[in-house]
């Protein structure tokens, strides 16, 4: 390789960081006003578990909407239908999701989720084939589509599985808490907050540390180059929006295991919570995304105990007052 | 001289608006071809009609003898077109680096190639491992037409590379393209700028309202005041 080294030092990259600031400053702040510190930190580590459950379903629909400019108010049909996929594997094999082994419960819960991630994937190939392949470039269409798309999948589900709710009980080595002096935290919580963290971890490694990355951070910011350049962003986009897809029925399993209840309307809080996160993160930013989920959480959760009347207009007050400071999202990157 | 380039009898609508209108131009091969006009002439229309980025509603585009009006843009760009657009489109979130890594598509960077294009560009080496949004206009257009040469193309469309550079900065890519021009390259090229242009070119373009009005030798024209006045409403005595 050429010597690259240059005579004159690099200028550093600046780096933002009062987005990365911000869920910090906000879980102090919070200490005085909460007054236990054991019911904080409970309430920290639910908001982390939650933010990062919702940042895994909302990551796909953040490249989305970057890359392609889509609109894809359907998104929370590969949320339903991945928990509800998940309860063909967990069904069937209810003794082992009972029995005290972690190892055991795991040998089920796994091909469980690869289960629910390999349909909603598959589905993701459908919708964006069939409903949204001739919608590119009319949001008004893209919405109408989609949102049909969302009743119908909600509907087959209903069709399918019927009417009620379907119990998702959590595997006996998930319930609990680990104990630590007074604090009491969810073993199930430190697992979401786990896979939120491999998620996003896996998710930078690609965008930053491959080509395919490039491609897709680049076609984010100007798909049109891309294409000038030799790459067919429309089979990129496709891949994107399967892997997003696919996440999304993680987040399903993992969101119907929290609440240990499957229905097919469950997506339909999320998906406004979810909107919510792309949109304060900034369009199709992964950081931000992940930022975001944490923020919506933590005024979800800290709102919740100190203000329980505030809690269903938290999270819009919270996107008002982040457009307010940052009008494209916490980290700009479309010019959008 | 053979054409790499043709377009016959091309028209372009974008919405409602009838922009190019029955364009005929060729290409010499190895040669740099000049498309000057006033603003709104439609030569970013046409350079972006090539590139497949606009849908030509009539007409045929050939190169190399293939037709290529109804192509997609990755395929077009495929087959050894290479384009630099007005705007420069650098992909800002990205490093000089990476803004690079992708332009080579057969590849890894070629050292041979970078070490000849750091040698005009020398802030590319430079700002290497910067985000390509902290460089100036200038770095940028550098970026931008270092991108289209970093793998050999058939065929180099630029639009307008000096638009709003420094006069010490259009020195330097003027230099670049005319070693361009050395090395074999065809390459046609947008330009308001009448002494780039003169120094580029070796044939000349002018277009009207979406049409040609004139075609013929860049020398000729750049001898030939009143013709410039005629043809683009000034001379080039006002550039120098």
């Amino acid at each position: 390789m050429t010597d690259l080294a240059a005579t004159d030092p690099l200028p550093k990259p600046k780096r933002d960081l009062a987005p990365i600031l911000l869920p910090i400053a906000l879980a102090l702040l919070m200490i005085p006003l909460i007054g236990s510190p054991s019911t904080w930190l409970t309430l920290t580590a639910a908001s982390l578990a939650m933010g990062m459950m919702i940042f895994i379903m909302a990551s796909g629909l953040t490249l989305v909407f970057g890359l392609m400019d889509v609109l894809n108010f359907g998104h929370g049909a590969f949320i339903a239908v991945g928990a509800y996929v998940a309860t063909l594997v967990l069904a069937p094999f209810a003794a082992s999701i009972q029995a005290d082994s972690l190892w055991t419960n795991l040998a089920v819960l796994a091909p469980a989720a690869l289960l629910s991630m390999a349909v909603s994937g598959a589905l993701g190939l459908v919708v964006e084939r069939v409903l949204i392949l001739p919608v590119y470039g009319q949001h008004l269409k893209q919405i109408l589509m989609t949102t049909g798309g969302l009743i119908v999948a909600e509907q087959t589900l209903y069709a399918l599985w019927g009417p009620q709710i379907i119990p998702m009980p959590l595997p006996a080595s998930l319930r609990g808490s680990f104990i630590l002096g007074d604090v009491a935290i969810a073993k199930y919580r430190v697992l979401a907050m786990l896979i939120g963290l491999a998620v996003f971890i896996a998710i930078q490694l690609v965008l930053n540390r491959t080509k395919l990355g490039l491609l897709i951070r680049a076609g984010v910011e100007n798909r049109e180059m891309v294409e000038a350049l030799g790459y067919r962003i429309r089979r990129l986009f496709l891949g994107v929006f399967m892997t997003g897809s696919a996440l999304a029925g993680l987040g399903g399993v993992m969101w119907a295991l929290y609440r240990e209840q499957v229905h097919a309307s469950m997506s339909d809080d999320l998906t406004v919570l979810i909107f919510i996160v792309v949109i304060i993160g900034g369009l199709g930013s992964i950081g931000g995304c992940f930022i975001g989920a944490i923020l919506v959480a933590m005024v979800a959760n800290y709102g919740g105990f100190l203000v329980p009347k505030l809690a269903l207009v938290s999270n819009i007050l919270l996107m008002v007052a982040i457009l307010m400071w940052r009008p494209r999202g916490l980290y700009a990157v479309t010019s959008r | 001289m053979t054409d790499l380039l043709k377009l016959s009898g091309v028209h372009t609508h974008i919405g409602r608006y009838h922009i190019l209108q029955g364009i005929d131009l060729t290409v010499p091969q190895g040669q740099v071809t000049m498309l000057l006009g006033r603003n709104g002439a439609g030569k970013t229309t046409t350079l972006r009609t090539i590139m497949g980025l606009w849908q030509a509603s009539k007409g045929e585009i050939t190169l190399a003898g293939q037709r290529i009006e109804s192509l997609a843009t990755p395929d077009i760009a495929r087959l050894g077109v290479g384009y630099v657009p007005e705007s420069m489109a650098v992909f800002s979130d990205l490093t000089v680096r990476e803004n690079l890594v992708l332009a080579a598509r057969d590849g890894p960077l070629d050292d041979t190639q970078l070490d000849w294009i750091f040698g005009f560009f020398p802030a590319l080496r430079r700002f290497w491992l910067s985000r390509a949004g902290s460089l100036s206009g200038g770095q940028k257009q550098m970026l931008s037409i270092a991108r289209a040469i970093i793998e050999p193309r058939k065929l180099l469309l630029i639009d307008e590379p000096t638009k709003g550079l420094a006069p010490a900065i259009v020195m330097a890519l003027i230099e670049c393209l005319k070693e361009i021009k050395r090395k074999g390259a065809t390459i046609l090229l947008v330009e308001q700028n009448f002494f780039a242009a003169r120094e580029l070119g070796d044939n000349v373009l002018v277009m009207d309202n979406g049409t040609i009005v004139h075609r013929g030798e860049m020398a000729t024209l750049a001898a030939d005041v009143p013709l410039q006045e005629r043809l683009l409403g000034l001379s080039l005595e006002a550039h120098q």
